[in-house]
């Protein structure tokens, strides 16, 4: 199993593509920031998966955003967060 | 019946109480579910088995760990830390998927949806509400959680941090309530007795005071006079297009079996 390439409470960038097979990041967290909130196991890609070209095993991350950074008019307190998983592949480190 | 001779009748629907298909997916699906079965990938006897399972499952069996974790500190500890371990422990089983379980606590509450599409631990918890799986709680609990909460009956202070859960694509989640006062001599069963379905996806937040929402008026009242209308309307669509996507995913494993079977024959 290879090393995570972010840690817990790292902040992460999820990517914003759109490639046209079968993905699992919903548009609404594309290009979002947010912060790595647990770091899950590893399982198949997707992707590379609906292409038949095998299943190659991606790590999940849980990524914790705020919902006033998802949706500038959020009604709601600023402490709420939504929380998703994305595969690895999908984030990049953030500032 | 169809034409073909078997001795088993698998033509049009895949149980006896089954209704016959309405719309062009539900032919389509039940079409390739006929494909399958006569390129010979599973017969329709496996099939059963697999929806004896799902239905075999209940709400109950979250009850059961709720309880578990509530009357034992350390099963708790060891329920939020992995899930799917902790259960194997009470004899229940959700490979391949990682359970997580989300606490509620007096500063935050928890709730589950899969915008994708209905994600849903169904093997442990048996099958979705019809409300989990329609566009509206789907498309507003991201967007909007108080307010779709609020239509469950739990209206929460905005010193209660709401944390959405969207079920993407490995784990699937289950809430775990909080226990009700003056429940402390209670034994396990009658604890158990206490958790509702609502109460394990996060749409019911106190316990013991009725059964939840029975009918959400999420379903009963399309939105559309909201000032995020159009915002909205852009996500939901979105959502759709990703659906269509999801739809193939589930079928393309054996799909893509009997496709290559085809081309090598």
């Amino acid at each position: 199993m290879s090393d995570a390439l972010f840690r817990v409470g790292q902040r992460v960038r999820i990517a914003d593509r759109t490639p046209p097979v079968h993905h699992r990041v919903p548009s609404y967290v594309k290009g979002r920031r947010g912060i790595v909130e647990r770091i899950c196991g590893m399982h198949g890609e997707p992707e590379k998966f609906i292409r038949g070209d095998g299943e190659p095993k991606q790590r999940i991350y849980r990524v914790r955003i705020p919902q006033t950074d998802l949706w500038c008019d959020y009604a709601g307190s600023e402490a709420d967060k939504l929380e998703i998983e994305i595969f690895e592949h999908w984030l990049e480190a953030a500032e | 019946m169809s034409d073909h001779d078997h001795e088993h009748d698998h033509s049009r629907t895949f149980q006896p109480d089954h209704p016959e298909p309405t719309t062009d997916a539900a032919r389509v699906g039940l079409a390739l579910r006929e494909l399958l079965i006569e390129a010979g990938h599973y017969t329709p006897d496996e099939e059963q088995v697999v929806i004896a399972a799902m239905q075999g499952a209940s709400p109950e069996n979250g009850a059961k760990i709720v309880a578990r974790a509530w009357v034992d500190p350390d099963y708790k500890g060891r329920l939020l830390e992995n899930g799917a371990t902790a259960i194997r422990e009470l004899g229940f089983e959700l490979e391949p998927y990682e359970f997580t379980v989300m606490e509620n606590t007096d500063d935050v509450h928890n709730v589950i949806v899969c915008t994708l599409c209905s994600c849903y631990p169904r093997a442990l918890l048996g099958m979705s509400p019809a409300w989990y799986k329609s566009k509206n709680y789907r498309a507003r609990i991201v967007r909007e959680p108080r307010s779709v909460l609020g239509e469950f009956g739990v209206d929460l202070p905005d010193d209660v941090e709401v944390r959405v859960h969207d079920s993407t694509a490995e784990l699937r989640y289950m809430v775990l309530p909080q226990r009700p006062a003056g429940t402390d001599d209670w034994t396990e069963e009658q604890l158990a007795a206490l958790v509702t379905r609502d109460s394990l996806v996060g749409t019911q937040r106190q316990l013991g005071s009725g059964s939840g929402s029975e009918l959400p008026r999420a379903l009963r009242q399309p939105r559309g006079d909201h000032a995020h209308a159009v915002a909205d309307r852009r996500h939901a669509t979105a959502l759709d297009q990703q659906v269509v996507y999801t739809c193939l995913w589930s079928y393309f494993p054996s799909l893509t079996r009997y496709c290559k079977k085809l081309y090598q024959s």
